[in-house]
């Protein structure tokens, strides 16, 4: 069976100033999975998650050669507007960001980005979003709240807030920063399992340190080191059967 | 087993001593606030009356109120915060949202330091050339007022990035994610959540500018003039300067007239500060992070 591909990089190189954080990176991430990066502090498996959505570039001296291509279409090309970009690719961050708003505004926050304020009937929005909260399984704790600040909410909760407000947008591909890093076990397992929930619908990359984590949350993992690919394979095999040997290092915990 | 050494002993007394001498030298800051205040209201409090507020300075400026100054220096100040925050905070968003990092920006941070360091009877006669002469305006609120403006415009500027950059980077990084412009994320996000600081900024700004004598004497503020202004370009009397005249060219002028005069600019500049603090805490209280 060949699955479909949602998100291919060729020979992606990519610098911060002098620094060059990725060297000639050739992938393909395939749609309505879940992909882990994984590798050592500094690999660059960041920077590569990164630059799928190009909110690297507000970074002032970085720069990047080769192409990537988000169902077939190279979000590098001069003639592509970044704000199209930023809809079909979602980002969750490290440290849960909803913004100080209500947790209804921040839901609608990026729908009114992208559909404008006018025209949006009132049971239109309250529809769009009960459809994201409940889809992130928070709906039933927050309805009755809906115009409380969202930064008042617990982590996981908050987490989970910050990936309703992409799906109102309907982005393909969803970005994920060590999504669970901040958060405690029993709501690393929460979010985990929302996650593991949206794949069909989304492309999802995960980027995470925790070698669990990607065993258990992903279908196919990409070991990265010092800026390149080492070895891409689907999860149960890299983890049973590394075909590098820096791979079955990592994986054991020899270094990282 | 835990009797105190001779060490512990001596240290503990040299924290008490310190401690001592840090609360003197605080005592000591505050003290010259105290002593202005007390001798103020002391020695300008008769002077102060309904009258005096609202009637004009007769008898060559040895009686009567001061009612044409302090609508005067309500006019410069609004006039000069009319051009100064709008050019300020405009800056401030352009420096710390927009530009990057190179050399033209350090350039301009560097100005703005060195605008902050330029005595303000420099500020005068630049204004005489730029405002009066230059642009035509006359000696006027509008050349008296710019000059001022361009004199507190560090104070705005500084004190509007400050409170811009100490909005969190995961918010803008949120909004950029979503697909949000620059200009959306300021709107919606950061300058909702900076605007207490800004407007701290524009307070001081304002205590700052109904203060100056100096930007003000050469450019739109008269010696003497007992009625009220009726434009930007007329002439106007100014609390500051009328102090200084009153103390010091006017002879015959009775003693508690300046300290009158002083107390009610101090009370002026103190009730917009207790203003803004108040305005200030009541947004940090929305605050929503």
């Amino acid at each position: 069976m060949t699955m479909k591909i949602a998100i291919e990089t060729h020979d992606l190189s990519f610098w911060y100033g002098d620094f060059q954080a990725l060297f000639d990176v050739n992938l393909s991430i395939k749609h309505g999975r879940i992909t882990s990066l994984i590798g050592p502090s500094g690999c660059g498996k960041s920077t590569l998650l990164r630059s799928i959505n190009r909110i690297n570039e507000r970074i002032g001296n970085a720069r990047s050669t080769g192409q990537i291509l988000i169902h077939g279409h190279d979000i590098l090309a001069p003639e592509v507007e970044l704000l199209q970009v930023r809809k079909e690719v979602g980002m969750v961050f490290q440290r849960p960001n909803p913004l100080p708003l209500s947790i209804r505004d921040n839901v609608l926050f990026g729908y009114r980005l992208h559909h404008g304020k006018r025209g949006l009937k009132s049971s239109e929005r309250d529809r769009i979003v009960e459809k994201a909260l409940s889809k992130v399984l928070l709906w039933d704790s927050v309805k009755d709240r809906l115009d409380h600040t969202a930064t008042q909410l617990s982590l996981e909760e908050q987490q989970k807030l910050c990936i309703a407000r992409l799906l109102p947008v309907q982005p393909e591909v969803l970005l994920m920063d060590e999504p669970c890093s901040a958060l405690d076990p029993s709501a690393t397992e929460a979010v985990e399992e929302l996650v593991w929930d949206l794949r069909d619908q989304f492309t999802i990359v995960l980027v995470t340190h925790n070698m669990a984590q990607a065993r258990r949350a992903s279908d196919e993992c990409i070991f990265m080191l010092l800026g390149k690919v080492i070895e891409h394979s689907e999860t149960g095999e890299m983890f049973v059967n590394p075909s590098c040997q820096e791979t079955a290092d990592y994986i054991e915990g020899r270094y990282g | 087993m835990f009797e105190a050494t001779n060490r512990n002993r001596w240290a503990r007394r040299n924290q008490s001593l310190i401690g001592a001498l840090l609360g003197f030298m605080t005592f000591v800051l505050i003290l010259p606030v105290l002593i202005i205040l007390g001798v103020l209201v002391v020695e300008g409090g008769p002077a102060i009356s309904w009258e005096f507020l609202f009637s004009e300075p007769t008898q060559g400026m040895t009686a009567g109120g001061v009612f044409p100054a302090l609508v005067g220096t309500i006019w410069l100040v609004v006039v000069a915060l009319l051009a100064s925050v709008p050019l300020g905070v405009a800056a401030a968003i352009y420096l710390s949202e927009y530009a990057s990092d190179n050399w033209l920006t350090r350039f301009i941070n560097l100005a703005i330091i060195n605008l902050a360091g330029v005595p303000s009877i420099v500020h005068a006669l630049f204004g005489v050339g730029a405002f009066v002469l230059f642009f035509n305006f006359g000696t006027s609120i509008l050349a008296a007022s710019l000059t001022l403006a361009v004199m507190t415009l560090p104070v705005v500027i500084v004190a509007t990035r400050e409170s811009l950059q100490a909005v969190p980077q995961a918010f803008r990084e949120a909004c950029w994610s979503m697909g949000a412009t620059r200009w959306q994320t300021i709107r919606k996000v950061v300058l909702p959540n900076s605007i207490s600081g800004i407007l701290t900024g524009v307070i001081l700004e304002v205590s700052r500018t109904a203060g100056e004598t100096a930007p003000i004497m050469f450019t739109g503020a008269a010696f003497f003039l007992p009625f009220l202004p009726q434009g930007v370009l007329d002439q106007t009397m100014a609390m500051s300067l009328h102090l200084f005249v009153i103390s010091t060219q006017v002879p015959g002028v009775p003693e508690h007239l300046p300290y009158g005069v002083a107390l009610v600019l101090i009370g002026m500049v103190l009730s917009m500060n207790a203003i803004s603090i108040a305005f200030r805490m009541y947004l940090r209280g929305k605050k929503k992070w």
